[in-house]
């Protein structure tokens, strides 16, 4: 599948196979066929070594301060220090018990479920023009579209902020929503472009040739092959609004979302284990989810359905 | 369904439509566009005005004027914490890409097998969510954190250790986590894109590996270095949530300047001002280091 387009070329005789491609899959595949390494250069590789051992240690780096928050969640005493005398399972007891926390879970999910639809929607749609049609000044287009992932969010929030409230507009969960929206757009846009620039046009112009309308077209051959992209834009879209707290900050009303929440139980350490376990629920959560995005995606590009090249 | 001559204006359209691809791509992109028109481009251009503003009670002043920004170059705070915030960023944009270049090449190179697994196993915790992630920090590095109560505990010191946190150190340290993922992926693209054989031809033209690595490896990954630098970098320089837990007052950055004139503090305009200052700091920050970048490239090209 991948081998097209790139060359591995055998030297017969010698029974010595020389790879001139890039993809390492195609030369792992031709190393364990000769059993024998085409360069020095490659054999070198296979070393696990000093960059081997630094990258475990970073990923340690990385896990161990996510990893301490479930720890904690379970520790008895009311402080996250060392030792860890006797673990208990009362703070996310406790932590059910709070109704307020219960409401932001419950505005967070409306929030996330309408921001990841609106912007996979939105996404889409651009995907599709920037995929499907030669557009004058496409590459321009792109940079406008994704100004949401470089600007800081902060300015975002204060400028959507000022023109909300210059016209009138009362902050809400749908305040927070457009803030959303605009923040997941390019995510859900580079998402959706990566898997239709994966897929062969001529399927859909067969469809239109053979007398379907767009329309059928679109929901007959583009939206099932599009169908893994879609789940894995909504999963981590939702994700994106789940977590976000800046945008949120400034554009809630009365009805808070749970990273504002979360921010405001910081200030009281007696709430703080149970903030823990709150957060370990989350993490949980966020793991599964965004997993199952992962494989969603990764195992669309890998069946060969049809028009998938 | 489709009329084959349509005379009626829908019908026209319809034509125009079928005829012009670009008239097409144009209206499917359209819906996208003007929702971000709306709610991004409009609303920054709406912050640039309302900079030009004065608050005055609880009113705003509507006379335009440039009040706001001779206050911002004459107090000394505001230029020192702008200057501090895209000094720090510019170190936790350096210290993440240092961290992460050596993981992403182990992966583009020595890993063979299980490539995605590596990298979704070391980007997954971004996806979750910031405030706890820069919040477990404040735990860690805490007076009666996880560091101070292990080392007392092991007996390794007596008294906590003060200097951990609310400072730029824990800002940067914490930033660098939290930020890791913006770095690894567009280093791991580039270096994944080199052709291997390059590589092989340094070699075999004599070049040690460590040669090899700075005269053709790290050439080739530098537009993975830059995109990271930028995507680090610019979102930091905004953040309010890690100077707020981790920086104390030596570690405040602009993001916290802006949000009290938004909250308590209640000067909108001043806000705005802030905030439009910053924007263009971080533009020509930006700007400068493209030509630098580019400038070093042609000088070793």
């Amino acid at each position: 599948m991948r081998i097209s387009g790139r060359y591995a070329r055998r030297q017969e005789g010698a029974g010595v196979t020389v790879a001139v491609d890039t993809a390492a899959s195609d030369r792992m595949a031709i190393d364990m066929e000769s059993g024998i390494t085409p360069s020095k250069w490659q054999r070198r590789k296979t070393r696990f070594g000093f960059l081997g051992s630094y990258t475990v240690i970073y990923l340690g780096f990385i896990y161990l301060p996510v990893l301490l928050i479930p720890l904690f969640s379970l520790n008895d005493a009311l402080y996250v220090a060392f030792p860890i005398r006797d673990f208990t399972l009362d703070w996310y007891r406790e932590m059910f018990a709070h109704e307020n926390m219960l409401a932001a879970l419950k505005n967070s999910v409306k929030v996330g479920l309408s921001a990841a639809f609106i912007s996979t929607v939105l996404g889409l749609l651009a995907a599709k023009a920037f995929t499907r049609y030669r557009i004058p000044g496409a590459a321009g287009l792109i940079g406008f579209l994704s100004i949401p992932l470089v600007i800081p969010l902060i300015i975002l929030g204060i400028a959507l902020l000022i023109v909300l409230s210059r016209s009138g507009i009362e902050l809400s969960l749908f305040t927070i929503t457009l803030g959303h929206v605009v923040y997941c757009l390019p995510f859900a846009m580079f998402i959706l472009m990566s898997r239709l620039e994966g897929f062969d046009k001529s399927v859909e112009e067969a469809s239109l040739d053979l007398g379907e309308n767009a329309w059928m077209t679109f929901w007959r051959i583009t939206f099932p092959i599009t169908l893994p992209g879609i789940i894995a834009s909504l999963l981590l879209t939702f994700t994106i609004s789940f977590d976000e707290f800046l945008l949120a900050f400034f554009l809630a009303g009365d009805e808070l979302t749970l990273p504002i929440y979360i921010w405001s139980q910081l200030r009281f350490p007696k709430k703080l284990p149970s903030v823990l376990a709150l957060g370990t629920m989350i993490l949980t959560a966020t793991f599964i989810m965004v997993t199952a995005a992962e494989l969603i995606r990764r195992r669309g590009t890998g069946i060969s359905s049809p028009g998938i090249r | 369904m489709v009329k084959p001559y349509p005379s009626s204006k829908p019908g026209f359209l319809r034509q125009a439509l079928a005829r012009t691809e670009w008239l097409r791509g144009y209206l499917l992109l359209s819906p996208t566009f003007l929702i971000l028109l709306a709610a991004m481009a409009a609303p920054i251009v709406v912050l640039i005005g309302m900079s030009l503003w004065t608050q005055s009670g609880m009113e705003f002043d509507k006379t335009l004027t440039t009040a706001n920004y001779e206050n911002f170059f004459s107090k000394r705070l505001y230029p020192l914490i702008l200057m501090r915030s895209l000094k720090i960023s510019a170190v936790v944009a350096l210290t993440t890409i240092l961290l992460a270049y050596p993981a992403a090449y182990f992966i583009a190179f020595k890993v063979k097998k299980h490539k995605m697994l590596w990298l979704t196993l070391i980007t997954l915790p971004f996806w979750t969510s910031y405030l706890l992630r820069v919040f477990s920090w404040k735990l860690i590095l805490g007076y009666n954190g996880v560091i101070n109560s292990g080392l007392k505990f092991l007996g390794v010191i007596e008294q906590p250790l003060e200097f951990l946190l609310y400072n730029v150190t824990a800002v940067v340290i914490t930033l660098a986590h939290a930020w890791a993922a913006f770095a690894i992926l567009p280093i791991y693209v580039s270096l994944e894109k080199i052709d291997r054989s390059l590589m092989d031809a340094s070699h075999d033209l004599g070049e040690g590996p460590v040669m090899t690595f700075f005269r053709v490896t790290l050439p080739l990954s530098m537009p993975g270095v830059i995109a990271a630098t930028l995507l680090v970098f610019i979102p930091t320089v905004g953040d309010y949530v890690t100077p707020k837990l981790v920086g104390g007052n030596t570690g405040i950055m602009i993001g916290n300047l802006i949000q009290s004139a938004f909250g308590r503090g209640a000067d909108w305009p001043m806000g705005a001002a802030i905030s439009v200052v910053s924007m263009l700091a971080v533009t020509l920050a930006v700007c400068v280091f493209l030509a630098g970048t580019r400038g070093v490239r042609k000088v070793l090209a």
